[in-house]
C-alpha cells in the first residue's frame, strides 16, 4: 500500500458540487504534479462534511485543517503554501461568525462539530465513496462477513437489532427489529427487501448525503436484512432528482458485485442476494410504504389500507421489509459494535443518533448528526450558530409537510420521537428549518398545504378535498378576507383530515396548521381581525410606502416600477406610490439606495 | 413498424434530433421492455422522456403496445408523477427550488422575477420553446438556498436582482 504524507479531502456532495468542487479536484490533479508532490499527497473525493453553507469544503490531513468556500483559483495557494511549505492558508480558514477564533479551526473543535456524534454519517466525508476498499478499511462488510462465515442465526441477529433500540429513521419511528421479525416469521419462498430513498420532504437531504458519501453501508445493511428475513432480491427506490446519489449507488453496487459481496453465494456461503435500483418520479406520497411498493410495481403511487402490512403482503404481494436509508446506515455498525453500545446513546425510548438537515434562517446550514436527547436549543444556537443578522428566533419546523413548528418556549425540548410528537410536531425524516421574526407562520402553514394539495394522491376523500379546503381557507386569511368563523372551520377540517385519511400523508397534512394554530394563534388573529401581517410577508395585508423625509427624489424607484404607479418630480418632489395600482412586487424597495421605502 | 413521429424537434441534450431519429431511438430503447408488462412501465417511460423531453400521446401509445398494457394505464401513471411531462419543455429549463429552506429565504420572489422576465408562468414554455419554468420541490442543495437550476447549471444564494443577468446569459447562448 502506498503511503502519503498528506491527504486532501474534497467534498463532492451535491451542495459542494453545485459550487464547483469538481473543478477544485481538477486543479489539484494538475498542480500536485507541477510541484512534484503527487506521490506525497493524495486527493480524495468524499461525501458530505455537513457544513454545506460554507462549501465547497477542503480538508487537509494529518492536521485536519478545514478550508471553507474554496474557489478553484485558491487551489494554487493551498498547494504552494500548505502542502509545499507547511503554512496554513489563514484567509480560507473560517472567517466564520460561529467559531470565535481561528484557533478553533481544526474540524474536531469548531462549534459546528463539537456537539455532533457521527454514526450514520461515520464515513461521510471520511472516505471516497467510489472506492470500495476504503469502506472495507473502515470495517465495511465486516458485519456481513462475520454473519455469513459464522452462519449466525437470523433470529439472533434480529434480536440484537431489537435490543439496540433502533427505530425507523424515516419518520414513523417503528422499531426496526420488530419489522424484520414479522417478515422473517412469515413463510414464503419469495420475499423482498426495499430501501426508501425517496426523500421527498422539502428541506431534507440526509438520505441523499448518505447515498452520496457512503453507499456501501446501505448495500451491506440490505444484504444483512435479506439474510435475516430470507429474501434474495432487494430494491432501492431513489429519487430521480438525485443524479449524483444514483450514480454513486450504481457504481457501489457494481463494485460490491465484483467483490462477491452481493450476488450469488456471498462469502462462499449458500446465501445469494441481488440489488436493483428503481427511480422515483417525483411523487411525495411514494414515501409512504404501500405507495412506494405500488410504484416499484410500475403503478400509480396510491397507498393501500393496512393491514395487510407489507411484512405479510408487500411488493408483488410478497412479504417485504422497507426501511429508510439512514436506518440501514446504522445496521452494520450496530452489529460490529454491539446492541449495548448503540443502546447506551440517546434517551429512554429513542436510542442512538439522528441526522438532521439544518436549514433556513440559521448561520451554519448543513447536515448534523446528534445523539437523541440533544435539545432544540443546542442544535439551533450551538451547532447551528444561531440566527444570522441579529434577528429574533421564532420557530423550528421539523417533519416537513407532516410536521409542525416548535416555538421558542419549547426550545429546551430534548429531541426524540415522543417529545417531538408531544410538542405537536414529529421527527419526520429529519428536515429542520429555522424561522426568524421575518417568517409569517400563516404563510408557512399555507406553503405546506399548497404542497400537500399538490401531492395528495386523490384516492381518499378526506385528504383530496380536505387539503384543498384548508388551502382555500388559509388563502382567504392571508388575503385579509377571512372571519373568525373561517378560523373555526379551518380547525374543524384539519381535525377531520387527521382522523379520516387513509395514509400518513393525509393524517399528518393538518399538522402544520394545527401546530401553528396552537403556538402562534395570535398571528392568525392578527391576520383575521386586525387585517395585518406583522412580518409584512402576506401581500394582501402589506403596503409599500415611501417616507417623504427620507426620499432623495432620485426617481430610481419610479423607473423600476413595472406598473408605473410611482409618481413624483425628479429632484424636486418626493415620490409617492399609488397603493391602488401597486402590485407589491417589491422592485422599488430593492432599487432604493436610501432605504426610504418601507412595508407597512 | 409504425411511425410515431411527433411534431417539433427534440430539445433535450446538445444534439437536436429529427422526429424520425427520435422515433428510431425510442424503438431501440423499447426493445428491452418488449412484453414485460406493468412492472417495467416506469423505467420505459423514463427512457422515453429522455429521448423526447416529454411524453406526448403517440409515445405513450407506443409504450403501452410494447409492454402489452392499456394506454389508460400508461396515461394514469404519466399524469400521476410530476417527473413525467405532457408538455414540451424549453431548451433551457429554469427549475426554481421551492423547498422549505429556499422558501423561507425568498424563493417565491425569485420565481416571480423569472416569470415576469420571461413573460410565462411556472409550468409553461415560451412560444419559441427556448425557455420554460418549473417550480420544483427540494433539490437538496439547501445550503445554497435560494437555488435555481438552469438545465444542469446551479445558481445558489440568489437575490432577485441577479435574475435578469442570468436570463440574458441564456438568451445570447
Amino acid at each position: 500500500m502506498e503511503l502519503y504524507r498528506a491527504h486532501v479531502l474534497v467534498c463532492c456532495g451535491t451542495g459542494c458540487t453545485s459550487s464547483n468542487s469538481d473543478q477544485i479536484i481538477t486543479q489539484f490533479d494538475k498542480l500536485l504534479p507541477e510541484n512534484n508532490i503527487e506521490k506525497e499527497v493524495k486527493v480524495v473525493k468524499t461525501g458530505c462534511f455537513g457544513l454545506c453553507a460554507e462549501g465547497p469544503i477542503v480538508v487537509v490531513y494529518p492536521e485536519g485543517v478545514m478550508y471553507y468556500r474554496v474557489d478553484p483559483k485558491d487551489v494554487a495557494e493551498i498547494v504552494s503554501e500548505h502542502l509545499v511549505k507547511g503554512r496554513h492558508v489563514e484567509r480560507l480558514m473560517v472567517p466564520h461568525p460561529a467559531s470565535p477564533s481561528s484557533e478553533a479551526n481544526s474540524s474536531d473543535e469548531s462549534n459546528f462539530f463539537k456537539k455532533q456524534l457521527r454514526i450514520a454519517l461515520r464515513n461521510c466525508g471520511a472516505i471516497n465513496p467510489e472506492e470500495i476498499d476504503e469502506y472495507i478499511a473502515h470495517d465495511g462488510y465486516l458485519a456481513l462477513g462475520t454473519i455469513l462465515s459464522e452462519k449466525r442465526d437470523p433470529l439472533d441477529i434480529i434480536d440484537e437489532i431489537k435490543r439496540s433500540g433502533l427505530r425507523g429513521r424515516g419518520g414513523g419511528g417503528f422499531p426496526t427489529g420488530m419489522k424484520w421479525e414479522f417478515a422473517a416469521k412469515v413463510e414464503n419462498d419469495t420475499k423482498y427487501v426495499c430501501c426508501n430513498a425517496d426523500e421527498g420532504d422539502p428541506g431534507a437531504f440526509m438520505d441523499r448525503s448518505i447515498l452520496e458519501g457512503d453507499p456501501h453501508s446501505v448495500i451491506e445493511a440490505m444484504t444483512i436484512a435479506g439474510y435475516c428475513i430470507g429474501a434474495s432480491q432487494g430494491y432501492v427506490y431513489v429519487r430521480a432528482e438525485y443524479p449524483i446519489a444514483v450514480q454513486r449507488l450504481k457504481h457501489a453496487m457494481k463494485q460490491a458485485k465484483e467483490y462477491g459481496l452481493i450476488g450469488k453465494n456471498i462469502f462462499g456461503s449458500d446465501f445469494s442476494f441481488d440489488l436493483d435500483i428503481r427511480l422515483g418520479a417525483g411523487a411525495f406520497v411514494c414515501g409512504e410504504e404501500t405507495a412506494l411498493m405500488r410504484s416499484i410495481e410500475g403503478k400509480r403511487g396510491n397507498p393501500t389500507p393496512r393491514p395487510p402490512f407489507p411484512a405479510v403482503r408487500g411488493l408483488f404481494n410478497k412479504p417485504t421489509i422497507l426501511n429508510n436509508v439512514e436506518t440501514y446506515a446504522n445496521i452494520p455498525i450496530i452489529l460490529t459494535k454491539g446492541a449495548e453500545w448503540f443502546a447506551s446513546m440517546g434517551t429512554e425510548r429513542s436510542k442512538g443518533t439522528k441526522v438532521f438537515a439544518l436549514g433556513g434562517k440559521v448561520q451554519n446550514v448543513g447536515l448534523v448528526e446528534i445523539p437523541m436527547g440533544t435539545t432544540v436549543r443546542e442544535i439551533v444556537f450551538e451547532i447551528g450558530g444561531g440566527i444570522p443578522g441579529g434577528k429574533e428566533f421564532k420557530a423550528v419546523q421539523t417533519g416537513g409537510p407532516s410536521g409542525g413548528c416548535i416555538p421558542a418556549s419549547l426550545l429546551d425540548t430534548p429531541i426524540d420521537y415522543d417529545n417531538l410528537v408531544a410538542a405537536g410536531s414529529m421527527m419526520g425524516s429529519g428536515g429542520m428549518i429555522v424561522m426568524d421574526e421575518e417568517t409569517c407562520m400563516v404563510d408557512i402553514a399555507r406553503f405546506f398545504l399548497e404542497f400537500t394539495v399538490d401531492e395528495s394522491c386523490g384516492k381518499c376523500t378526506p385528504c383530496r378535498i380536505g387539503t384543498k379546503r384548508m388551502y382555500e381557507l388559509l388563502t382567504k386569511i392571508i388575503e385579509g378576507q377571512a372571519t373568525l368563523d373561517d378560523l373555526e372551520a379551518l380547525e374543524k377540517v384539519a381535525l377531520s383530515l387527521k382522523n379520516g385519511s387513509l395514509c400518513a400523508l393525509g393524517q399528518t397534512a393538518a399538522n402544520p396548521v394545527l401546530s401553528t394554530l396552537k403556538h402562534f394563534r395570535n398571528e392568525y388573529i392578527q391576520h383575521v381581525v386586525d387585517k395585518k401581517c406583522a412580518c409584512h410577508v402576506c401581500k394582501g395585508l402589506t403596503e409599500y410606502y415611501i417616507i417623504p423625509e427620507m426620499c432623495k427624489k432620485c426617481g430610481l424607484c419610479a423607473k423600476k416600477c413595472p406598473v408605473n404607479c410611482i409618481s413624483g418630480v425628479l429632484g424636486k418632489e418626493p415620490y409617492v406610490i399609488d397603493a391602488s395600482q401597486c402590485i407589491k412586487c417589491g422592485a422599488c424597495m430593492e432599487a432604493c439606495k436610501f432605504k426610504a421605502i418601507i412595508k407597512q | 413498424m409504425l411511425s410515431y413521429a411527433v411534431g417539433g424537434e427534440s430539445t433535450v441534450g446538445k444534439t437536436k434530433l429529427t422526429p424520425e431519429e427520435m422515433s428510431k431511438k425510442l424503438d431501440e430503447a423499447l426493445t428491452h421492455y418488449e412484453g414485460q408488462g406493468q412492472k417495467a412501465l416506469m423505467s420505459a417511460l423514463q427512457e422515453a422522456q429522455e429521448i423526447y423531453g416529454y411524453l406526448p400521446l403517440p409515445v405513450q401509445k407506443r409504450v403501452a403496445m410494447t409492454l402489452n398494457i392499456s394506454v389508460a394505464e400508461v396515461y394514469g401513471v404519466v399524469s400521476f408523477y410530476s417527473f413525467f411531462s405532457l408538455k414540451p419543455k424549453g431548451e433551457y429549463v429554469f427549475n426554481v427550488c421551492l423547498g422549505t429552506a429556499c422558501y423561507v429565504k425568498g424563493a417565491q420572489k425569485i420565481l416571480e422575477r423569472i416569470e415576469d422576465n420571461l413573460g410565462i408562468k411556472a409550468g409553461d414554455v415560451t412560444t419559441d420553446r427556448k425557455f420554460s419554468i418549473s417550480a420544483c420541490r427540494c433539490v437538496g442543495a439547501c445550503g445554497l438556498a435560494p437555488v435555481i437550476l438552469v438545465n444542469d447549471d446551479v445558481y445558489g444564494r440568489l437575490t432577485p436582482e441577479e435574475i435578469p443577468g442570468i436570463i440574458a446569459k441564456y438568451k445570447e447562448a
